[in-house]
């Protein structure tokens, strides 16, 4: 492949360049600029000194982000297994069942969550039906997480699947004739091979459970404010873009550096890349 | 033959304004036929021709041939960083008291020619020249409103009379709290007598201490949710807007309304102009129109507020004509109106209300005691790191050791393989 790419690639690439520039990299420069100026504009370090009191909430969202993750991991390599051992047609029937809940917004999807895990939710007076005493479930952490699993699940799910789908099994039959039982065709096979996928599962579970605003809100009961609210308060509510562009930028580079650590920690496997 | 003659009258009286009020020329209002206006108001703020309501808008459409772009926004400062983004262009908007004073304040708004607006008549006299907007140069009152402490009288053992109500630990887990940082604080202001304008530093900081003692009894931050929540039983105190109140006991009787003794905050939503406005003379069309004593009364009837419109509250039609909350006499309860507070106060309070929302309750430091209690005012300022984010930092220490722990083993294990 020549490095040098040709007048045709060029302008094959000119649209997504004019895109990004605009939508990408100009909204970039704004909240770079935003995070260091006061309201009138003058240049300040005040919004990033103000930012150590916001620690808590920075934590609080990596860490739930990082637990979302990971069950979502757990849950999703099995069944992206599992479905990529069907035929053909169940395949596409499972995979469209996976989709089928993103056809519908992801605020009505949270919303209907509150109405079952109330109090007097529907859960709850399922339970009672049976002489068993309500569980407390909404306003928890678990119910935050929870809302977090449910809505970014499928993101893990199909980059993980449309690897093993495409998955080259005459390495699985080497590994068989290898003399490898089941355990370690998958160890030793089926997971190196599917790491692409799950890289890219990983970070797009994670990035979005990091900067949520919506489930904690609602699942949460304002209680665990993640720094998704903080920043959504400042532009809805303070109308201080300043201090939340500060925020932002924060995050950003916090998510890039998990990122950057993922990554190296993921680079000795066999040809990964996202 | 007198009395018919006075019927008589009386009913041209009453039909007159409706027909053949406006100011404007007919021909005027014709040329209006085929603009656009945009209008903005709060959620769920018009009879919108749901259970037999009036359709107010269609009918504006269909009586002057104007089409209506309606929005909707959920409090003032949503609605205020909207505007101020300039992403939007609306004719009408309808913000409360302290909003409309900060609108005026910063040139948002433009001055509505009262002579284009005939049935402004209605506007009595006590909702005439109101702080916010002393000449009434730039508002039209659309509804006025007092906040109460809502109930549900089956999950509450005794009445409250007081605002303290929403920090009383038996009810753990069954308060709902307001999710804006304005209204928040005047409870919390409420209870501690403070003066909800006040420009002190200090007692911003106190009251914030208050609200951040409220979390010990896990308190769900609402806005519209509150609805469903204390409809179902969710919930067994929140404090709202007492026209809400009215359509939430609709659908479950066992709630109730108290004014708290502490006082409450009083409101006005006003119907203004926005400057560079395309199209001001449908705009005041369009407020005329809404004060239109058919039209009030539909608006009323449906979202359950108080009407500050005469051709409303006098009518014994009205279903809440006399209604003991929605039209207490005057001074029979404490209230305080919002005023637009200066932007060092503004920045305090966002500032304030991110650290009470942020904060974890937590006993050894609590400051429960000294509100109700004799405990001390501790200082609590400082601790930017809660016992929670620690052991955040703890349970992200472990997984990054985890972490790493692995990336060594392969390391040695690859080099170990290599070397056999």
């Amino acid at each position: 492949m020549s490095n040098r790419s040709s007048l045709g690639a060029k302008l094959i690439a000119a649209p997504y360049i004019v895109w990004s520039a605009l939508f990408i990299i100009a909204p970039l420069i704004f909240v770079v600029y935003y995070s260091f100026t006061t309201a009138d504009g003058s240049f300040t370090f005040a919004n990033m000194a103000e930012l150590g009191k916001y620690a808590p909430t920075f934590l609080r969202s990596i860490w739930f982000g990082i637990v979302a993750t990971l069950i979502c991991l757990v849950i999703a390599f099995p069944l992206a297994y599992f479905i990529s051992q069907k035929t053909d047609k169940v395949q596409r029937t499972l995979v469209l069942l996976v989709m089928l809940p993103m056809w519908m917004s992801f605020l009505i999807r949270t919303y209907s969550w509150m109405a079952l895990l109330q109090d007097t939710g529907l859960i709850n007076g399922f339970l009672s039906k049976f002489g068993i005493d309500p569980v407390h479930m909404i306003n928890t952490p678990g119910a935050v997480i929870l809302g977090m699993v449910y809505n970014f699940l499928p993101y893990m799910i199909m980059p993980i699947y449309s690897v093993m789908a495409k998955l080259d099994y005459s390495m699985v039959e080497a590994c068989q004739d290898l003399g490898g039982n089941r355990l370690t065709v998958i160890r030793r096979c089926i997971i190196p091979m599917s790491m692409p996928g799950v890289v890219s599962g990983i970070t797009m579970v994670f990035v979005p459970s990091v900067s949520t605003f919506y489930i904690s809100q609602k699942l949460g009961g304002g209680s665990f404010d993640l720094i998704g609210d903080v920043i959504e308060r400042q532009f809805q509510q303070s109308y201080n873009y300043n201090l939340g562009a500060a925020i932002s930028l924060v995050l950003m580079v916090l998510i890039l550096i998990c990122m950057a650590v993922m990554n190296h920690f993921t680079e000795d496997e066999e040809g990964m890349i996202i | 033959m007198k009395k018919v003659f006075a019927l008589l009258l009386a009913f041209v009286a009453a039909t007159l304004p409706v027909f053949t009020g406006f100011a404007v020329e007919a021909d005027e209002i014709e040329a209006l036929r085929g603009t656009t206006l945009y209008v903005y108001n709060w959620g769920e703020y018009i009879s919108d021709g749901s259970d037999d309501s009036l359709d107010v808008i269609s009918e504006f459409e269909n009586r002057f041939g104007i089409d209506v772009v309606y929005d909707t926004f959920d409090n003032n400062e949503t609605m205020y960083s909207k505007l101020k983004s300039g992403g939007v262009a609306y004719d009408i908007v309808i913000p409360s008291d302290y909003m409309i004073e900060r609108m005026i304040a910063e040139n948002m708004l433009e001055k509505i020619d009262c002579s284009n607006i005939p049935n402004y008549k209605y506007i009595p006299e006590k909702y005439r020249g109101l702080s916010y907007d002393p000449k009434d140069e730039y508002s039209v009152p659309y509804t006025v409103g007092m906040v109460g402490l809502i109930y549900n009288t089956s999950m509450v053992s005794e009445a409250p009379t007081s605002w303290k109500a929403l920090w009383d630990k038996n009810y753990t887990g069954s308060i709902l709290m307001f999710n804006n940082p304005r209204d928040a604080f005047a409870i919390a202001q409420s209870v501690l007598g403070m003066d909800y304008n006040m420009q002190s530093e200090a007692a911003w900081k106190v009251a914030a201490e208050l609200l951040k003692e409220q979390k010990i009894v896990s308190p769900t931050y609402v806005s519209d949710e509150i609805f469903n929540m204390m409809e179902s039983g969710e919930a067994a105190f929140a404090p709202y807007y007492a026209g809400d109140y009215l359509s939430m006991k609709d659908n479950n009787p066992d709630l109730a309304l108290v004014y708290p003794e502490e006082g409450v905050n009083f409101f006005v939503d006003a119907m203004c102009i926005l400057k560079g406005t395309k199209n001001k003379l449908a705009a005041e069309l369009f407020i005329d129109f809404m004060l239109d004593p058919e039209i009030a009364l539909a608006n009323a009837e449906y979202i359950c507020y108080a009407s500050p419109h005469t051709g409303v509250y006098t009518n014994p039609e009205y279903s809440y004509y006399q209604d003991e909350f929605l039209y207490p006499e005057d001074g029979q309860f404490k209230t305080q109106n919002f005023l637009n507070l200066n932007p060092k106060t503004l920045a305090l309070m966002s500032s304030l209300w991110d650290d009470v929302k942020n904060h974890i309750p937590n006993s050894d430091s609590s400051n429960y005691d000294f509100f109700f209690g004799d405990g001390e005012l501790g200082n609590s300022n400082g601790t930017v790191m809660t016992p929670e984010a620690w052991n955040y930092v703890i349970y992200i220490g472990i997984f990054v050791a985890v972490c790493l722990a692995y990336v060594v083993f392969r390391y040695v294990r690859k080099k170990y393989r290599e070397k056999v």
